[in-house]
């Protein structure tokens, strides 16, 4: 008997990158090949994304913006990105088949990277635009996992095209704060490479360009993809581990669950963490909206701000809130129903919980958590600390500071 | 003879050793123990001596013999050589890579300790009366824990550093309870980077955790800890320095607010290597403390047990110690296992006896300046392995400021130039010889690699073990293929770890082993 075992690519590894939001359970692709098999995964490359970072425009959003940027001497990064990415792609798992667009979107990256793409019939135009990227995401059938090279705003087009298969972003944007990215294009292309078929869900947010130009900073939350499961290192360890990886979404719905007081309101913010509190409850609560449950049921779903208001008056509320994108906001941002009135009414009778993984609260880097509202003295309430849920009866306490303060400062 | 094809060992003078070793593993393919048995086969069967054979009851005797292997003594010599030379650990290697494990040298004379008669042939069940000198060795290596740690007593029955943390939470619970205080104070706080058993004790035992968060300069947030601190708090249990290699300077601080609060404050020595007669648990405060002594007392680690933990606590918590303690009357030792508060026993018996002998020996033969002089090189070697790791381009250390014993550090820098993971780097520096490990949870710190040199290392163990680094990470930017594919001059090429977290696979015996696989 020998102790060896046919050589095969170390036990999949996680992408190291979605600093995505908690990871949930998904059906594994049954059509991804285990280890070492031939993966098929399609490119869909944004030229222009990042062109207006280097140009100082904060963003490439718009055929005006691209333009100035080209004028300003910026060129066009994106491609070669890409074609990094799938070179490392292509060097840990050489018989991947690469399913692209002709010219720019793709094919030029994957040919500089040395594949031999399987080109879709499609055209682009030229310049390309977010409907192309659209059209595209539509058209890609049959690949195991779907890269694609750009930023937020890309992230959105692909969100729009409704992928199929699971997608994993190559950052090659001027923002990327979703969690949809890995950390850099060889991060992506090892990902891709050892992608398994376990997947978890990641949140797509974008700022408001016009508004990010004119100094206000905040993501809106989109809707969430599909992207390769950020598994917990498995090798190099200590000690074997059959469990999942620690804080799941699953591990902080049952904590809130278990948090909740009878009679108390309960507003879920929107996001996917959230949603998982709905679903632990069995209750058809949304992804984008707020939602309002109490003593399991769900009081109104999808509310405006007036409505909410109405709900949380004289009786004791609590706020159930995700961190939307990288930089911390949970107030002001894609929950502006939660506004400084509700606010003061829920701080007024329960108060405010956050949820994140440690993970996210890790990739703050010591920052704080903030609250813009848009009224410093609703920010104010909730400053100092706040209990963050990252798992089943595990929280973290976590600064919070009002947005004003914070970039003033 | 075509003379200077081969390599030239039979020339003299003897050619001067490459920068790095021409290392190789040997692989003997060598089976399982149990697949080398065949029926008869004996070691020496020792003739009858003078001694009558003692008839054992009924009741204690097996109907058939153990299923044992039946091996020649050659063979069995031969079977445990060959596994040692398919194994690296500190007797062969330079083994810093372990961090937060230290694997420090463990001096071959306290086996010979353990080896004796008198130590290695105990019953755990003979009266007090005919084991004084045993007892008396728990009673001053106790005494001598005290001393190290400032602690009131110590217990040295935990057979594992993460049990030792389990009593000490256990003794946490108990003494609230007997406040009247158990049910109100469900919580423990802890921080991202101090060892995550103390998270996963208290949770263990019950309670709800709140995990501070480091700051920007890596330092659990204090002001977290403020507004973590309440009624609620039954404890907070904090490693310093953490698994990251900072030292919390504000740790009388983080003490005094949970002593505010009414709740207790444990510290995780286990590691305590860099802290040896520098400071002491109790002169900043600290209610409970632990040691590891395989990590600070140069036991062997034992691979998952049994290893052995020492808890150390105050006066007030003295009471709720496991039992049976040992005590001293001023002629002779005894058992006392008339406790009623103590949390009961972390395991059968006294305690790992051998590692007990080991640790008391080693701390007798270093006294109070050798400690100290063991932390003092303890972080001098770190220090120095820090600074030359640091110059090896695509390496860092997170945060700024200097590290105690061990320092956990990133690739993430090399990973994204090469896409070659940190664990691939260690694979590849397993064929110059030397361990390597990652990290494990938090997994927060990208590409992450925890070294601890410890004070057993020389300055060129240290040199030899930063230019293997140096030259991986440099094949990394060459040839990251290379780099991937390895090791090549190992005992095993890749190895498949589904095994180990498959229930239905995973066999710690070779009984579950026949059971699952063989069946």
């Amino acid at each position: 008997m020998t102790v060896d075992r046919p050589a095969r690519p170390a036990t999949p590894r996680p992408p190291a990158a979605p600093a995505a939001s908690a990871t949930s359970p998904a059906p594994p692709a049954a059509s991804v090949p285990p280890g070492g098999g031939d993966l098929v995964v399609g490119l869909i490359v944004n030229p222009v994304a990042g062109i207006g970072g280097p140009a100082g425009l904060k963003g490439s959003d718009g055929p005006d913006v691209q333009r100035e940027a080209l004028a300003r001497g910026a060129s066009l990064r994106a491609g070669d990105r890409a074609a990094q990415a799938v070179r490392t792609l292509l060097a840990r798992r050489p018989g991947t088949r690469i399913r692209t667009l002709a010219g720019p979107m793709g094919e030029h990256s994957a040919r500089a990277a040395g594949a031999d793409p399987e080109l879709l019939r499609l055209l682009p135009g030229d310049p390309s635009s977010p409907r192309d990227t659209t059209a595209a995401v539509a058209a890609m059938k049959d690949v195991d996992l779907l890269l694609f090279a750009g930023g937020d705003g890309t992230a959105r087009d692909v969100l729009d095209g409704s992928p199929s298969c699971p997608v994993l972003g190559v950052p090659a944007g001027v923002k990327v704060y979703s969690g949809c990215f890995a950390l850099s294009p060889a991060t992506a292309g090892a990902a891709a490479a050892e992608f398994g078929g376990e997947t978890a869900e990641a949140e797509v947010v974008d700022l408001d360009e016009e508004a990010y130009r004119r100094g206000r900073v905040g993501p809106r939350l989109y809707g969430t993809l599909r992207v390769p499961a950020a598994r917990t290192r498995l090798s190099g360890r200590k000690v074997g581990s059959s469990s999942a990886a620690p804080g799941s979404a699953e591990g902080i719905a049952r904590e809130v669950v278990a948090r909740m007081r009878p009679g108390a309101r309960y507003v879920l913010g929107p996001g996917a963490t959230t949603m998982a509190v709905g679903r632990r409850l069995g209750l058809a609560t949304t992804l984008l909206g707020v939602d309002v449950v109490q003593d399991g049921e769900l009081v109104a779903a999808d509310v405006t701000e007036r409505q909410l208001a109405d709900l949380v008056d004289g009786r004791e509320s609590h706020a159930v809130v995700s961190v939307i994108g990288g930089q911390g906001f949970v107030l002001g941002r894609g929950n502006q129903q939660i506004s400084p009135a509700v606010l003061k009414k829920i701080m007024a009778s329960g108060g405010l919980v956050v949820l994140a993984t440690q993970q996210k609260l890790a990739g703050l880097g010591g920052r704080p958590l903030l609250a813009d509202t848009g009224d410093p003295q609703a920010d104010a309430l909730v400053g100092g600390h706040v209990s963050v849920i990252t798992g089943y009866r595990e929280s973290a306490m976590y600064r919070i500071r009002s947005a004003i303060e914070e970039f003033s400062a | 003879m075509s003379g200077h094809s081969g390599e030239s060992f039979a020339e003299l003078p003897v050619a001067p050793k490459p920068p790095l070793r021409r290392f190789h593993q040997a692989r003997w393919d060598e089976p399982i123990i149990f697949e080398q048995s065949r029926p008869g086969r004996r070691g020496i069967a020792v003739p009858a001596a003078g001694v009558p054979a003692v008839e054992l009851p009924e009741s204690v005797r097996r109907a058939e013999p153990p299923k044992l292997p039946e091996m020649a003594q050659l063979h069995v010599l031969r079977h445990y050589v060959r596994l040692s030379q398919e194994n690296l650990g500190v007797d062969q290697a330079i083994a810093v890579g372990q961090g937060t494990c230290t694997m420090k040298y463990s001096p071959k004379v306290n086996d010979r300790f353990v080896n004796d008669p008198k130590v290695a042939e105990l019953h755990p069940l003979q009266p007090d009366d005919t084991v004084q000198g045993v007892l008396e060795v728990y009673w001053r290596l106790e005494r001598m824990l005290a001393e190290i740690s400032g602690m009131n007593r110590v217990s040295l029955q935990p057979a594992s550093g993460s049990a030792a943390i389990y009593a000490n939470i256990a003794m946490i619970r108990a003494y609230h309870a007997s406040r009247g205080e158990g049910r109100q104070r469900d919580q423990v706080i802890t921080t991202m980077f101090s060892h995550p058993s103390n998270a996963a004790c208290a949770k263990t035992a019950g309670y709800e955790v709140i995990t501070l968060m480091p700051d920007e300069n890596g330092h659990p947030d204090i002001e977290a800890l403020r507004a973590a601190v309440g009624p609620r708090t039954a404890a907070l249990m904090i490693t310093n320095p953490e698994d990251t290699g900072i030292f919390n300077p504000r740790i009388e601080e983080f003490v005094s607010l949970v002593h505010e609060a009414g709740g207790l404050a444990c510290y995780d020595q286990a590691n305590a290597n860099g802290l040896l007669g520098i400071t002491r648990a109790a002169d900043a405060g600290f209610d409970l403390c632990h040691f590891n002594l395989h990590k600070t007392f140069s036991t062997p680690h034992a691979c998952g047990g049994p290893a052995a933990g020492a808890c150390g606590v105050s006066e007030a918590l003295a009471p709720f110690l496991p039992g049976p303690t040992v005590e001293f009357d001023g002629s002779g030792y005894r058992l006392d296992n008339g406790r009623p508060q103590s949390v009961g026993k972390m395991r059968p018996f006294l305690g790992v006896t051998p590692n007990v002998v080991r640790a008391y020996a080693w701390v007798m033969a270093l006294g109070a300046e050798g400690l100290r002089e063991v932390a003092e090189t303890a972080v001098l070697n770190n220090n120095y392995l820090m600074h030359k790791i640091l110059r090896i381009p695509g390496a860092s250390a997170h945060w700024d400021g200097g590290r105690v014993e061990q320092v956990r550090y990133s690739w993430q820098g090399l990973f994204e130039e090469t896409g070659v993971h940190s664990e691939e780097i260690g694979v590849r520096a397993a064929d110059f010889g030397v361990h390597y490990w990652t990290s494990h949870h938090p997994y927060l710190v990208p590409e992450p690699f925890t070294l601890e040199p410890t004070e057993s290392y020389s300055q060129e163990d240290l040199d030899e073990y930063a230019a293997i680094l140096a030259h991986v990470a440099d094949e990394a930017r060459r040839d990251p293929e290379h780099v991937r594919g390895a090791p090549y001059n190992q005992t095993v090429h890749k190895i498949d770890q589904t095994s180990l977290d498959d229930p239905k696979q995973w066999s710690p015996s070779w009984r579950a082993y026949t059971r699952k696989h063989l069946a």
